[in-house]
């Protein structure tokens, strides 16, 4: 893959997807000027907060391979969407995937857990392997592959339910019927989701009552309730004000302790924040993948350090 | 000018006026069904009319109008004339009788004038001459006489619903009884059985029924002998005429009612109304069988086209690959909105009625051919016509529901590793929920208005025994109904007393309207409650 001279990207390129809370953060920290090493100064305060969590690159890159795509192509009808990726997700860390929009990434989340499966008229090739089995087999069960890899989406969409219910929804459906065991479960994972304190009272309260923050946590409580080992995250703050996206953040933190992470997100802030491998994706190529510090003080490819200055877009 | 065009303003107030013109229409209409149809209880007063020809009328005022061509026709003074409902049929012929005004010499409201509800043959207006139980005199006069009648009628009506109670209830179910065991006899002989145990074991229970009817049948006719007492009234021109009071519905002096007993009046008659059988063929006493027969058949025609409809949306919004095929079968559904609803009972008789219930008579009720039993006109048969004419409106209504569940509630549920039809049960199906009853309400209000597709379906003039009894199975679902919308072409239009029963037009036309609303506010509300568990709200 070529670097691309800054011209021929198009116009459109970051359009409206692009968060509010970026543009809040261009505003609070200095905008980088050309040939400045404003790298290492906008992400230095970002890449701090991470000092305390992050795992160490060899530790990363030392850590089995919970997942893996191996020259992963992906077309809508007749428009290709994904070119050749290959991208390794090591376990119990966070991979972030980064890129303007259009670029692919979302689409990539969706294959890990085959939720493209559901599009009409979609064909892939190359391979997914969730702990060295294809998950595109025909012998694979999609319905299982879901259970154990988890999703989050970007707006948050719990059932029109009781919270107890959007919780309880999952263990349900893979048969779970006594009740102490339901209630167990959906306990666990919303102290997990670190919202267990808020809504302890008002389980039987309809979930769409909650705030937007509150709703997402649900929305992560309600994934973990079928105890995943993949947890895919789509701009899961994208919709979120500050302080939710904080609590989100924090809680990304913890889960990956016990969870392996897939995080899209726009916001560059927050991929140093959080994660531990950043991957850039570029027009249905993935332009480069490492560890989380050295994308962002020293990216290899001109492309990466463009878009993640801000240079283009 | 232009300007004035530009603003809108022209548009608004032509949006405004609609609205208004068709507001009015329907206060309007509501307006005439209420007027007409609840001042029809309200007792009136009872006049006497001399004329000049020397006749006496007595009666109650009805109408008043213009007389269109009058004689001596003088276009500065026109003359009126009045519509007297004299009633005391069968000596007078006719039950209503006009009057021009200019001919009345003398118009008093007697107090003493007794109003008489018959059982048959309508009213009897009249005074009352004495009161005789069993040929003896016991009371003289208007008011010893009105006293005495009141003291005898509670206990003469106290005897006839008993009478009534063992026609309908007791002997009803020992004929519905010795039918089945008829039935049964002739199913044996069907399969060559003219005897042995079975048989006889059938013998002997229709003789003990037997017994039991004669049983009951004799304490009948020894209630009837109680029943003698008798009022003679003299009427208008003096004749004498005796009622015994087992004909009394009830009797009234409305010359001498004040405001209060008129309204209590006013209520026990619209009670009569709605909870009472008809009597005189559909003229008077009350619509309850029709009300039953309209409530029922909508219930199950909304159990039999919610289902249909729902799954019939699912399958064409969820399942099917959307194309020109599917694109086709919607705009059919569509259309077939817009078939007139006498091609749908058409199709009921024709298939529903004809083949299904035929096939049906053939192979389960061979013992009772050739009388059908599903092979005639039945509330089943109504109720699946109907929901055929309106499964499109739930289809369309549902598909719409449909279309509104957001992608993400489905897409959450999948991730969770929930299958299709998980989702659609567990997340689509009760999400939409509203609309399904949206589309139901707009069923049932235009199923409980329909007339045409019922007539030639299963709804007759008067049916001999509500759809529901006490007899097993209980639900009767091959009988014959009836239902308020037939009910006001039946008395409108149908009835030999035209003049009597077209008050009852509106009062039935009032109660339909009322029905439909209240299912339509019962559907509305349980909408509502759902609406608010599953609101998805914008975050």
């Amino acid at each position: 893959m070529q670097p691309q001279p800054f011209e021929t990207i198009p116009p459109n390129f970051m359009e409206s997807s692009r968060s509010t809370t970026m543009l809040l953060q261009r505003l609070v920290e200095p905008a980088p000027r050309m040939g400045d090493p404003i790298v290492k100064v906008s992400f230095a305060s970002a890449l701090a907060t991470r000092e305390r969590t992050a795992r160490p690159a060899a530790e990363v890159a030392a850590a089995l391979d919970k997942m893996e795509a191996k020259r992963l192509s992906f077309y809508y009808g007749t428009k290709q969407a994904l070119f050749e990726v290959s991208v390794r997700i090591p376990a119990r860390c966070v991979t972030a995937l980064i890129g303007p929009s259009g670029c692919g990434k979302s689409t990539f989340l969706r294959t890990l857990n085959r939720m493209n499966d559901v599009i009409d008229d979609v064909r892939i090739d190359g391979k997914i392997y969730l702990d060295n089995q294809d998950i595109y087999d025909p012998r694979v069960d999609v319905f299982e592959l879901r259970k154990r890899v988890g999703m989050v989406f970007q707006k948050s969409n719990p059932f029109p339910k009781s919270t107890f219910e959007n919780v309880a929804y999952g263990p349900r459906i893979a048969g779970m019927r006594n009740r102490s065991l339901l209630a167990e479960t959906v306990e666990h994972s919303l102290v997990r989701a670190a919202l267990w304190d808020e809504v302890k009272d008002r389980l039987n309260d309809s979930a769409m009552n909650l705030s937007g923050g509150q709703q997402q946590r649900l929305c992560i409580a309600r994934a973990l309730a079928t105890n995943p080992e993949v947890l895919l995250m789509d701009e899961p703050a994208s919709a979120l004000d500050p302080a939710s996206t904080a609590r989100i953040e924090d809680l990304i933190f913890e889960l990956k302790e016990r969870y392996t992470i897939v995080i899209v997100t726009h916001n560059m802030q927050q991929a140093a924040r959080v994660s531990d491998q950043t991957a850039f994706f570029y027009q249905g190529r993935l332009i480069e993948v490492g560890p989380t510090n050295d994308m962002f003080t020293r990216p290899k490819e001109r492309q990466t350090e463009d878009y993640i200055t801000g240079r283009f877009g | 000018m232009k300007k004035f065009w530009q603003s809108g303003e022209p548009f608004i107030w032509l949006a405004g006026a609609a609205l208004a013109t068709g507001l009015i229409m329907v206060i309007g209409l509501v307006l005439l069904i209420m007027i007409n149809g609840l001042g029809f209880f309200w007792p009136k007063e009872v006049v006497r009319l001399k004329l000049a020809d020397g006749q006496t009328i007595i009666g109650q005022v009805t109408e008043r109008e213009k007389i269109p061509q009058p004689e001596d026709s003088r276009p500065d003074s026109p003359s009126y004339r009045i519509k007297i409902k004299q009633g005391n049929r069968p000596i007078n012929s006719a039950d209503f009788v006009w009057v021009d005004e200019p001919q009345i010499v003398d118009r008093k409201t007697p107090s003493n004038i007794v109003v008489i509800e018959r059982r048959e043959w309508g009213n009897f207006y009249g005074v009352i001459k004495e009161v005789k139980e069993g040929g003896k005199t016991i009371a003289e006069g208007p008011g010893a006489g009105w006293n005495s009648l009141q003291e005898r009628l509670p206990e003469a009506r106290r005897l006839l619903d008993e009478i009534r109670r063992i026609e309908k209830k007791d002997i009803g179910s020992i004929n519905f009884a010795q039918e089945q065991i008829r039935l049964q006899q002739k199913k044996l002989e069907l399969n060559g059985i003219t005897g042995g145990p079975e048989f006889d074991k059938l013998e002997t229970r229709m003789s003990v029924l037997q017994a039991s009817y004669e049983q009951h049948e004799s304490r009948m006719n020894e209630l009837k002998q109680k029943l003698t007492a008798a009022v003679t009234v003299s009427i208008a021109d003096g004749q004498e005429h005796e009622v015994p009071l087992a004909q009394i519905v009830r009797a009234f002096q409305p010359n001498q009612m004040g405001m209060f007993a008129k309204t209590g009046f006013y209520l026990a008659k619209i009670w009569e109304f709605v909870a009472d059988d008809p009597r005189e063929s559909n003229t008077e006493g009350g619509v309850f069988p029709a009300i039953f027969g309209t409530i029922m058949m909508v219930l199950i025609m909304s159990v039999l086209v919610t289902p249909l409809g729902v799954l019939a949306a699912l399958y064409l919004r969820e399942y099917a690959k959307q194309g020109p095929v599917v694109s086709m079968v919607r705009i059919a559904v569509n259309n077939l909105a817009g078939v007139p609803s006498i091609v749908f009972g058409v199709f009921g008789v024709g298939f529903f009625i004809y083949f299904v219930g035929g096939s049906i008579d053939r192979m389960f009720f061979p013992e009772s051919l050739p009388t059908p039993t599903f092979g005639t006109g039945g509330i089943l048969w109504a109720s699946l016509t109907l929901a055929l004419m309106t499964v499109p409106v739930v289809i369309v209504a549902t598909e719409e529901g449909l279309a509104a569940v957001p992608r993400g509630m489905r897409e959450a549920s999948l991730a969770l590793g929930a299958t299709k039809f998980e989702t659609t049960w567990r997340v689509v199906l009760p999400a939409v929920m509203p609309s399904i009853l949206t589309g139901l309400i707009l069923a049932m209000a235009r199923a409980a208005g329909e007339v045409a597709p019922l007539m030639i379906t299963g709804v007759v003039k008067l049916a001999p025994a509500l759809p529901v009894d006490g007899n097993w199975p209980f639900f009767h679902f091959e009988r014959k109904f009836m239902h308020l919308g037939f009910h006001i072409y039946d008395v409108g239009f149908q009835s030999p007393n035209v003049d009597a029963a077209r008050p009852m037009v509106y009062s039935t036309a009032l109660l339909l309207l009322l029905i439909v609303v209240l299912l339509n506010l019962a559907a509305i509300t349980l909408r509502n409650r759902l609406r608010k568990k599953y609101a998805t709200s914008a975050v």
